[in-house]
């Protein structure tokens, strides 16, 4: 078989032939309804991703002061006027301590 | 007063989105047109053309204006049907045994006296559609673009993204693996 001119034939074939133009009715409408309710979806996307992105650096943060914690010297070893919780602590109940000698 | 196309353009940047409709309504029967170049079925050409215009809507701020707005959007359905020939390659490897009676009468008829047989016939069409969907997604692409809508290599580059010459390397490629299924249409047919 003359394969050149098979492939030559069947190419004029194909230019011959025009494709069809047809819209199908109200594509348009379809579009911009599409369009519209993509909008409203992708805000709630939007929010659902932010959420999950920020996920990960607050699991990352938990397991760093975790791990801070858990690795740091024990504070009861260290004399206890030194110890800043103690010191948080005192200073922020001062006011309603019921030892207060000044009610 | 009718808007022009800029006007219609920095209306749907505005945040207008039914100003987009315009668009979509002079603009839809070239992109179906280009559509049924790559696909058969009627929903799957109706998914094309949705997707080629979601995201015209979506770049379209990457829209500068320094070309025409229709060879922008060729643009991105061209590239939207390649993306489509890449997902769906289901019939590349069927074989030529299952032609219609038609079909096996042109080829019969081309066999014994080529220069007889009309390259009009419907034959004839439905034949090169066989061919095409056996074409690799790059392969039927250059030839649909350069051998059918008679187009440049410099046009081909623009439409696909692709360089000039990676076009020539393509062109010539395809050819070739044109050439081998032709090849095994005749060999399947007449050994």
């Amino acid at each position: 078989m003359n394969l050149p001119e098979l492939h030559k034939k069947l190419i004029t074939a194909a230019r011959a032939t025009t494709p069809d133009e047809r819209v199908p009715y109200a594509f348009e409408k379809r579009i911009t309804t599409l369009i519209k309710a993509r909008g409203a979806t992708q805000t709630v996307t939007s929010w659902v991703q932010g959420l999950w992105r920020a996920a990960l650096p607050c699991v990352a943060i938990a397991i760093v002061c975790i791990a801070w914690a858990f690795f740091t010297p024990d504070a009861s070893s260290a004399s206890t006027s030194d110890d800043l919780s103690q010191n948080f602590d005192s200073t922020l109940l001062a006011s309603v301590d019921s030892s207060d000698p000044n009610p | 007063m009718e808007r022009s196309e800029a006007e219609i353009i920095t209306a749907v940047l505005a945040g207008d989105a039914a100003s987009f409709e315009l668009l979509v309504q002079k603009y839809s029967p070239r992109v179906f047109a280009t559509a049924r170049r790559y696909a058969r079925r009627e929903s799957e050409i109706e998914d094309i053309a949705q997707e080629v215009w979601l995201k015209a809507f979506d770049k379209l701020k990457s829209f500068r204006g320094e070309a025409p707005f229709e060879h922008w959007l060729m643009r991105m359905a061209v590239r939207t049907c390649y993306d489509f020939l890449r997902g769906h390659q289901r019939n590349r490897e069927s074989s030529f045994s299952e032609l219609s009676e038609p079909e096996d009468d042109w080829l019969e008829r081309f066999a014994v006296a080529p220069e007889s047989v009309s390259d009009r016939a419907d034959a004839a069409k439905l034949l090169i559609g066989r061919v095409l969907e056996k074409l690799s997604p790059e392969a039927r692409l250059v030839i649909t673009l350069l051998e059918i809508e008679d187009r440049s290599v410099k046009e081909i580059a623009e439409l696909t993204g692709w360089s000039a010459p990676l076009v020539k390397v393509r062109a010539f490629r395809a050819r070739s693996e044109m050439k081998k299924i032709l090849a095994r249409m005749a060999k399947e047919k007449y050994l």
